[in-house]
């Protein structure tokens, strides 16, 4: 391992400050990636420090990973190099925040949690609830690429960042998009950072489309023995006027990983439906989901009050954290499909792990996104041999429109494949990608796809 | 402020290039006599740039053929869908082979169950919509040349439209593309699932503006069809009133499906031709709707003309029908068409503001076409900020060409120092290619360019578009009015090349 310790501390220094720097291993240990430590942390305190930093790298020849919290780091590939970690947390400021036009600038640090409090003021929100929302920043957020149950309403990160500021592979601060909700000069490169686990550069600053907060929230929960029952009534709801905010499906081994934040039934299949609205909306809705629930063969039907819904929404969020947090060796897959072939996809991942005798638990959004946790409470030798095989047909999981990743597994695990499945056709774009955003590959060498 | 024609490359088209392309599409499937070439000069804007021949592929493979071709003779080719676009974008600025894909029009799948469509690039925007509709469903994107302009076009500008203020604009639409790339390679990217592992490359392509790869499949979102629509037509004596309508409605978070303005001169122009109803003594009028479930609609309507009424709207009347709403939005769509009988030449602008900015921006664009002894029009997506002022010229006039344009770049600088951008919906293109340095410093800009340079090395797909071309920094210069007719590379005989 190259050691920049000694040559760069003054250099490193100067550009952050002798507080804002440690190569003491003792400090280290918690910038660690995958078990791989640097030789130096940072914290910068602005864009421009961040960008004098990649310069040094690039001069030095370090790879650099950057971090807010360091919550989601496990997703993706240990690094191939790892030297200096950039600390983001000291970027923390709101820019600016405009709430008559719905606008927000914010430095990449701020936690999620900070940022939540100051738009509440204005009774707006982002709609980012994701895994650690208590610690995460918004950085780190972004970069993770994970998705939230309201995506049901709102999308994802790319539907609502405006633009953003970052620091490129060669030191320099560049930026796309800009502060208005509708801008389409030049090319959309913020785009790009999303979900890309700083393999293209330090995000410093975000600019996003805000949204007001609902007067009122209503929730609802339908229970069903088959998991047929339970993906179609999901399916008749999309294709309803309705418009939920939230609509998530999950079995009994999930419910029970939830179990300790929600009131769940004891069915073997589990609809959540959250909707936002003013009184009257909010009872069309409850009614016409009781009625389709019953066309639906549903065993229960429950309204939840505010501090279920409320409760519910937070469950949801944390499904990764709480499943890791009672099954410390568990496995986390992301699969995508198209709704109408969630019901048979979630049949093919049970049968690949009960094949293998590994208990499981399903949590899935309406849009197509199946969360299939492995739980595992042991990582011996011959049970991580049947773990990996598992994985291998996970992320490959038949069907041609579908999607599959790893989010989280024990490095044993990643040190048998990849954990973002074989690269597709279109690996080669992302290699040009790659080689304009950071051509010297000091971005986090290694850790994304097919190796970037 | 320096005035420079830019320099149009002339070279003919070389003939066994001409003939190797007959051989393989047929030759009804290539254009090059100088009347055909003629119609391929032009588009929405007021740019002028003649191509040297017209390609019609009918397939994914004679696209890639004819990029193989194109790299092989070293010329440049540009993608076009209907020609609707606002800035060039699908002008042959250098030259070359026009690629339309106007033969490439079939929808290949609506799968209603999933809210998706599969179409190839020349299916225009409203008969996707007539397609999807009887599954009740709709392809969000609306821009006002939806009866003509294609989805493979609205991809490439990232089109826009009045409905996307709720819906959002085209890249929040698309799933997958098939694409060529300049550099031959037929690819696909994303699909009909969502959040495929690995960086969004759809979110990069989708409103490159045809300068990254030509798009020969597109997959694409549908949305379900509203239960209910109401449109409301608020009716202003003093312009500020409508602005401070918006600026209200937006901050009290009610997002209608649209929010359209227009002012008097433009409700005026409209009227005369449309008749859709607007009133001709009013100094502005809010075009609102709003959709969703019934309930909401009711509630949400009943908001809006409280917040119009507060603001001093002299009436606020409801569509009553299906009819009248058409009507209405028959005036909005076909405003420019309007304008154009007034005046044969016109200038509009695309640029963007923070939507709290609305009334003192509105107050600066006059003051401007004042001073520059212009009446600026304004009809506009007021609900996003997206402004679209209208300044009318003589073409016969060189000087007052300049004179609009630079009329035009004053407004857009202003919007710049609100916090705004240079182009909503309309794209870079050759028109504002010389703005683009107010907006992006030179990094911006050269990553922009290593990006381009990535996918698109020799810089034969679309050049001369959204980059300066420009040596000094942020010098911007002003092309004399580009004439009908005189194009870059006349070709004498086209048959020469047949």
């Amino acid at each position: 391992m190259s050691s920049p310790a000694k040559a760069m501390r003054s250099r490193i220094g100067e550009i952050v400050g002798a507080a804002n720097f440690t190569d003491d291993p003792a400090q280290l240990a918690r910038y660690a990636v995958d078990g791989v430590q640097p030789s130096a942390a940072v914290r910068p305190g602005a864009a421009n420090e961040v960008a004098e930093l990649v310069k040094l790298a690039v001069a030095e020849k370090l790879a650099v990973i950057p971090m807010g919290e360091r919550t989601k780091l496990n997703i993706g590939m240990p690094p191939a190099r790892y030297d200096l970690a950039i600390d983001m947390t000291r970027l923390d400021r709101v820019i600016s925040y405009d709430p008559g036009d719905l606008t927000l600038s914010v430095e990449a640090g701020i936690p999620l949690a900070k940022l939540a409090a100051t738009l509440a003021e204005h009774k707006q929100f982002l709609p980012l609830e994701v895994p650690f929302h208590e610690r995460a920043t918004i950085g780190g957020t972004l970069a993770s690429g994970v998705d939230s149950p309201l995506r049901q309403m709102y999308g994802t990160a790319r539907d609502f960042v405006l633009g953003m500021e970052f620091v490129t592979g060669d030191g320099a601060l560049a930026k796309s998009g800009g502060r208005v909700v509708k801008n389409v000069s030049g090319y959309d490169l913020h785009k790009l950072m999303l979900g890309a686990i700083g393999s293209l550069g330090v995000m410093t600053r975000i600019n996003f489309k805000t949204f007001p907060l609902p007067a009122e929230l209503r929730g609802w929960l339908a229970g069903f023995t088959r998991a047929e029952d339970a993906f179609a009534f999901a399916q008749t709801i999309r294709k309803s006027p309705l418009a939920p905010r939230t609509l998530e499906i999950f079995d009994m081994p999930a419910a029970a990983i939830l179990d300790a934040q929600i009131p769940v039934g004891r069915t073997e299949w589990n609809v959540a439906i959250s909707a936002a609205g003013n009184g009257r909306v909010l009872e069309r809705i409850a009614g016409d989901l009781q009625n389709l629930s019953r066309n639906a063969n549903a065993a229960a039907f429950h309204a939840l009050d505010s501090s279920a819904v409320a409760s519910l929404l937070t469950a949801n969020r944390e499904f990764p954290a709480l499943t890791a947090n009672k099954f410390t060796d568990c496995v986390i897959a992301k699969i995508t499909t198209l709704a109408t072939q969630m019901a048979e996809t979630v049949q093919l991942l049970k049968s690949i792990a009960a094949e293998r005798g590994l208990p499981c638990a399903v949590l899935a959004r309406g849009v197509g996104v199946i969360y299939f946790a492995l739980l595992l409470t042991e990582r011996d030798a011959t049970t991580m041999e049947r773990v990996t095989q598992c994985a291998r047909e996970i992320v490959s999981v038949a069907g041609k429109n579908n999607r599959g990743m790893i989010l989280r597994s024990p490095l044993e695990l990643k040190r048998e494949m990849s954990v973002w499945g074989a690269p597709r056709e279109d690996f080669p774009l992302m290699q040009r990608v790659k080689q304009a955003f950071d051509p010297h590959g000091i971005f986090a060498p290694g850790r994304f796809v097919g190796g970037l | 402020m320096v005035f420079e024609r830019l320099n149009y490359s002339s070279t003919n088209m070389d003939r066994h290039l001409l003939s190797e392309l007959e051989r393989f599409l047929g030759k009804d499937a290539v254009l090059s006599r100088p009347e055909d070439l003629l119609l391929y000069e032009y588009d929405g804007s007021v740019e002028i740039a003649r191509p040297q021949c017209i390609v019609f592929p009918r397939a994914a493979g004679d696209v890639v053929r004819i990029v193989g071709l194109a790299n092989r003779y070293k010329t440049p080719i540009v993608g076009r869908g209907a020609g609707t676009g606002l800035s060039g974008g699908a002008l042959a600025r250098e030259g070359g082979i026009i690629v339309s894909f106007a033969r490439m029009n079939q929808i290949l799948e609506i799968d209603a169950e999933n809210q998706r469509a599969v179409v190839q690039p020349g299916v225009v925007n409203s008969d996707l919509n007539a397609a999807a509709a009887s599954a009740g469903l709709h392809f969000a994107p609306d821009p006002s040349s939806q009866k003509a302009c294609t989805i493979g076009g609205n991809v490439s500008e990232n089109a826009g439209g009045p409905h996307t203020l709720a819906y959002g604009v085209t890249t929040n639409h698309i799933l997958g593309l098939e694409m060529v790339m300049p550099t031959g390679e037929l690819v696909r990217i994303g699909g009909k699932a969502v959040d495929a592992p690995g960086y969004d490359l759809c979110g990069l392509f989708v409103g490159s503006e045809g300068t990254l790869a030509l798009v020969t499949e597109i997959t694409v979102r549908l949305t379900r069809l509203p239960e209910a629509v109401k449109t409301l037509l608020a009716i202003y004596d003093r312009v500020d009133g409508a602005t401070e309508t918006v600026v209200e409605i937006t901050g009290r978070g009610i997002t209608p499906a649209a929010c359209e303005m227009l002012d008097g001169w433009t409700l005026r122009a409209v009227e005369a031709w449309v008749h859709a109803g607007f009133p001709l003594d009013s100094a502005a009028v809010l075009l609102i709707e709003v959709d969703g479930l019934r309930e909401a609609v009711e509630q949400h309507a009943k908001e809006i003309s409280e917040v119009c009424k507060t603001h001093g709207a002299r009436e606020v009347r409801v569509a009553r029908d299906a009819a009248e709403r058409d009507l209405l939005w028959k005036g909005r769509k076909n405003a420019f068409g309007a304008v154009g009988r007034l005046s044969p030449t016109y200038y509009v602008q695309d640029g963007v503001i923070p939507r709290t900015k609305l009334p003192q921006t509105l107050k600066e664009i006059d003051r401007i076409g004042k001073e520059n002894g212009f009446e600026i029009g304004n009809i506009f997506h007021a609900g996003d900020g997206n402004l679209h002022p209208i300044i009318l010229f003589d073409a016969r006039d060189p000087k007052q060409f300049e004179r609009a344009v630079s009329t035009a770049d004053a407004i857009i600088r202003f919007c710049i120092e609100m916090g705004g951008a240079i182009t909503g919906e309309h794209g870079v293109g050759m028109e504002k290619d010389r703005l683009m340095p107010l907006l992006f410093t030179e990094a911006d800009l050269a990553l922009m360019r290593r990006v381009r340079d990535a996918f698109n090395p020799a810089g034969l797909l679309n050049p001369g578009k959204i980059f300066p071309t420009g040596k000094g920094c942020g010098e911007v210069r002003i092309r004399p009015m580009p004439q009908r007719g005189e194009g870059n590379s006349a070709p004498a005989t086209g048959r020469d090349f047949a």
